[in-house]
């Protein structure tokens, strides 16, 4: 069976949260997946104001109302605004049911203004999902290069980090994460490119990859692939499908009370 | 029976695939079930000396493919003497159909001669192929970025060649479809699901443009072979349209 840690509303036909979670939830079910993490709501927004993240989360916590049972949901939150973020933090972490964070484009991840959102989501023991990208076209303004990812572990070295993309250039991220052992790489949102596991089992090692999907915009059958045709062991495909992502979420469900 | 319509022979220049060798090649193609395989060369999307590229194609399929490799050779009209490269594509190597690569070749489809090339193409009755891409633009190596072909002007073109067989190769559409329908319907035009992305894209894909025009291609080596297998599992599809898709569609445009 599989973990995925990374699945949208946005990309998911539907009217609702409701409705996008039980039409994504369809999809998984056809491919295998047992659960999926979800976050952001829909229209995505790359740079939301403070009522937005809440709106967004809202989304997310009325999608998983009654999915309790597949789907953990990381809140989002905006290095743009560090006081707002850390009260969504404690709303649907602390005092909610979410279980991880996820930043993406609104402000570089290696700039000081994250890190009180880093110590907060360190002490609540929750995974924090950076999006990552190296694009040969360039970066949008906020947007964190694999890098960037790196400086920001190395200054939190208790915190546990998830790579999102692993930077879509993936022979760049993977080099750019390489030495930093509190980062995970997270293989979602790319082309099912021959050679990204094996490059990744290579060098970061199986126990450093999880499997996420970017659905919906992806669909879970390309990302799947990227695993499932990949040159290496059974065992290994078994870590990134599953055990890394239960491994990394363990101290917060632990946390919550929650049994995976 | 499934048939990929898309998929490629040889080294590519940025990175290994890990199928260079054409025994591992043809093992992956068995392992997912795929019967026959549509292939070009990567040579061709590279090299000046196109003819030498497609002979080496039509050889190796032949004695090397196990009966399951169809060859597909390149024609690039910014070439001298192009015209003969089509030539020896039908005539010499019997191929059925040729692949286009516009946006590594230094054309656009408004250009008179890509106009000559799908007009002999059709005379000859050779299925033609176009790729609109063959990497994420993002990832290019930054000495060779290489912009998508733009497909514009293809409909009004399309329309005016009667006969024309043309399938589009690797094209990312918005999960709505919209903008591929008036190219579908400006003739005998088809689209392969290797860059098909969005959950059950596949089936939103066929209710768009109908299921006659989706055909069954990976991208293999470049991209996995299990995505496009896997995708359609994960599409909603009923059987005759899964079949359509696997083979009846390819088989329809180039029968044995």
């Amino acid at each position: 069976m599989i973990w995925d840690v990374h699945t949208h509303l946005h990309g998911v036909d539907g009217r609702t949260p409701e409705e996008r979670m039980a039409r994504l939830l369809k999809f998984a079910d056809r491919m295998g997946v047992e659960r999926v993490v979800l976050y952001m709501g829909f229209p995505f927004l790359t740079d939301p104001t403070t009522e937005q993240l809440r709106e967004q989360n809202d989304q997310v916590l009325q999608a998983i109302n009654h999915y309790h049972d597949r789907a953990f949901a990381f809140v989002y939150l905006s290095a743009k605004h560090p006081d707002a973020s850390l009260r969504e933090l404690d709303r649907c972490v602390k005092d909610g049911p979410m279980v991880g964070v996820k930043l993406w484009v609104a402000r570089r991840c290696h700039e000081a203004e994250i890190d009180p959102i880093i110590r907060r989501a360190t002490e609540l023991k929750v995974p924090i999902l950076q999006h990552t990208w190296a694009k040969a076209i360039g970066n949008l303004a906020g947007e964190s290069h694999p890098s960037d990812l790196a400086a920001l572990s190395r200054r939190h070295p208790k915190a546990s980090f998830i790579c999102g993309h692993t930077g879509g250039d993936w022979a760049i991220g993977i080099r750019a994460i390489r030495d930093c052992s509190n980062v995970v790489a997270d293989i979602g949102g790319s082309d099912p490119t021959t050679g990204f596991v094996e490059m990744a089992v290579r060098e970061l090692g199986a126990e450093r990859i999880v499997y996420g999907s970017d659905a919906g915009g992806r669909s879970f059958a390309s990302q799947i692939a990227k695993v499932q045709g990949a040159d290496i062991p059974d065992a290994a495909k078994k870590q990134i499908f599953k055990d890394n992502l239960k491994r990394l979420l363990t101290p917060i469900l632990a946390a919550k009370g929650v049994k995976p | 029976m499934t048939i990929d319509t898309n998929a490629h022979l040889g080294h590519w220049p940025f990175r290994r695939h890990g199928f260079e060798d054409i025994g591992r090649f043809l093992d992956k193609l068995r392992a997912v079930k795929v019967d026959e395989a549509w292939v070009d060369s990567f040579e061709g999307v590279f090299h000046k000396d196109v003819a030498g590229a497609n002979a080496r194609l039509a050889s190796e399929c032949r004695d090397r493919g196990a009966g399951m490799l169809v060859p597909f050779g390149t024609v690039n009209p910014r070439l001298p003497d192009w015209a003969d490269d089509l030539r020896r594509c039908r005539e010499v190597h019997r191929m059925p159909g040729i692949r286009l690569y516009p946006n590594y070749h230094g054309y656009t489809l408004d250009d008179p001669d890509f106009a000559r090339l799908l007009k002999l193409s059709a005379e000859a009755k050779l299925l033609v192929q176009l790729a609109v891409k063959m990497e994420d633009e993002r990832t290019h190596h930054a000495l060779m970025k290489v912009a998508m072909v733009e497909l514009a002007p293809l409909a009004k073109l399309v329309a005016a060649i009667p006969g024309l067989k043309l399938q589009i190769l690797n094209c990312p559409v918005s999960p709505t479809g919209e903008a591929l329908v008036p190219l579908a319907r400006s003739g005998n035009v088809s689209f392969d699901i290797a860059m098909q992305e969005s959950v059950g894209m596949v089936a939103r894909l066929a209710d768009r443009i109908g299921v006659d025009r989706v055909l069954f291609g990976t991208h293999f080596p470049l991209f996995h072979a299990e995505s496009s297998i896997l995708k359609l599992k994960e599409a909603e599809l009923k059987p005759d349209q899964e079949k359509a898709i696997r083979s009846g569609n390819a088989r329809a445009l180039l029968p044995k």
